[in-house]
């Protein structure tokens, strides 16, 4: 590899994949199981658990995504080991099976015919030795094109289009250019722009498939839609922003995927890119913790978050990055801003200079430096349900 | 030089005041990002940050025009250094 590539320390897994962080996971398979899996995080400190809101009474594709979306979670290079903990022994079994084929440690545990302390205390001493392995596994040199970068932007206003979107569409230009491997969604915020982005799919083959995905997405919200969405998309904070319709909003969302870079494949939410390193899009909800989730779930250990209103998002299990070229934004809300590129506004810092210090910033987050969001607290985990349980 | 607005490409028919406080009868100067070029036209009313500015005179029906792509429509007529937003545009799809 070349010398052009930075560097920073990251944790190697047992299948090569390259982390940014060591968490000890306490995943619950089900609402049902959130008591639990929080109570051995309360006991066992430097543990988290992830509750959600679903895992009952699912199926078809739906089910299919929500094991996906815990298996992915699981197997993220940013966790070290897992314990699964599940209503009963069938499903909990099936997630543990997913996340063990990484070879890092997982073990499940399951409710029914034991109860809540006594798996509430065999958890706890499982996950008790996890986090003393966890805390020994060192940190080794890691190249900035084994990184797989997520991206997507919200609270959005028209700052976002004009700087702080095109300052991660230079780093990502640059870092595709070094082999690094990316991922943009928002399949309904492409909208208005949905034919440009096909331009960028790098066969005719993946620019229909990007098509017939947008189309899909598209059908969905005609067919239960109850007005303009003038409320929903763009949303009430868009519109104080200075966003006017969903296809202004398109064009700023897109300036993320730079100016060169071709995307390689569409993935299926929280699907693992399997085509080779370089720029993917995934078909995603808009909506900021769900897109995410999925990002993360797909494998994505570092993300990059441009905000214009200022949204204070995090993720349990990759460090969110925030940045804004709003000068108001960074002004009254500090304490939820990595990096400021308000300078590109009054045309004091230029494009390129704002790619490197988002490559910079993105580089200490991954050798350790916590983001905003993580000490804040922010894990926002929002599971995407596809359509009702039966 | 205080830089009050940008204009993403030279076909753009508005442009995006980034800057606090400008007001009716301002004088303003912007940024033309495509080509590295410098404007100055009159703010008509008080725009806030990040909202809109039309650059020519808009008829209601014509196509907005932003980043050099449709945008949506004007549904009223937008005369040049007036807000342009939700209470004079519309998107054309949904």
């Amino acid at each position: 590899m070349g010398s052009a590539i930075p560097r920073f320390m990251g944790y190697r897994r047992e299948n090569g994949n390259v982390g940014v962080r060591n968490h000890v996971v306490i995943l619950p398979l089900d609402d049902l199981s959130n008591a639990a899996s929080e109570a051995v995080a309360n006991n066992i400190k430097g543990t988290m658990a992830i509750p959600h809101a679903y895992g009952r009474l699912q199926f078809g594709a739906d089910l299919d995504l929500h094991f996906r979306t815990l298996i992915g979670t699981g197997s993220n290079a940013n966790v070290h080991s897992v314990i699964v903990i599940g209503i009963e022994a069938g499903w909990t079994g099936k997630v543990v099976e997913g996340i063990a084929k990484t070879g890092k440690k997982v073990e499940g545990f399951w409710i029914s015919g034991h109860g809540d302390l006594k798996v509430i205390e065999m958890a706890s001493r499982r996950a008790h030795q996890f986090v003393q392995d966890a805390t020994e596994k060192q940190r080794e040199e890691c190249w900035l094109n084994e990184l797989y970068i997520s991206t997507k932007c919200g609270e959005s206003d028209t700052t976002s289009g004009l700087a702080s979107c095109p300052t991660v569409g230079n780093l990502i230009d640059k870092v595709d250019e070094m082999g690094a491997t990316t991922c943009f969604g928002e399949t309904s915020e492409l909208t208005g722009a949905e034919t440009v982005c096909a331009t960028r799919a790098k066969t005719p083959e993946i620019a229909k498939k990007f098509m017939d995905t947008w189309t899909a997405y598209n059908d969905f919200i005609n067919a239960n839609k109850t007005n303009d969405l003038s409320d929903s998309q763009p949303t009430k904070g868009n519109i104080a922003g200075g966003l006017t319709t969903i296809e202004e909003k398109a064009f700023g969302n897109f300036q993320k995927i730079g100016k060169k870079a071709m995307f390689i494949d569409v993935l299926e939410p929280a699907q693992a890119p399997t085509s080779g390193r370089g720029l993917y899009f995934m078909d995603t909800s808009s909506a900021a913790a769900e897109c995410v989730t999925l990002q993360a779930a797909s494998g994505a250990v570092v993300h990059l978050f441009p905000t214009g209103q200022g949204n204070v998002i995090g993720n349990p299990i990759e460090p969110v990055i925030k940045l804004t070229a709003n000068p108001r934004s960074a002004r009254l809300m500090p304490e939820h801003i990595d990096l400021d590129v308000s300078g590109i506004l009054r045309r004091e810092m230029t494009m390129d200079e704002a790619g490197d210090k988002l490559i910079d910033i993105m580089l200490r987050t991954c050798n350790g430096r916590f983001t905003c969001a993580e000490a804040l607290g922010h894990r926002e985990f929002s599971m995407t349900k596809l359509y009702r349980s039966a | 030089m205080t830089n009050h607005f940008l204009v993403h490409e030279t076909t753009d028919t508005v442009g995006v005041i980034t800057v606090e406080g400008v007001e009716a009868g301002q004088e303003i100067t912007g940024w033309q990002v495509d080509t590295d070029g410098t404007l100055k036209m009159i703010a008509r009313e008080a725009i806030a940050l990040g909202h809109k500015i039309a650059l020519v005179d808009i008829k209601a029906g014509d196509t907005i025009i932003k980043y050099g792509h449709d945008i949506g429509k004007a549904v009223a007529d937008i005369t040049k250094g007036h807000h342009a937003h939700v209470h004079n545009i519309k998107t054309k799809r949904w």
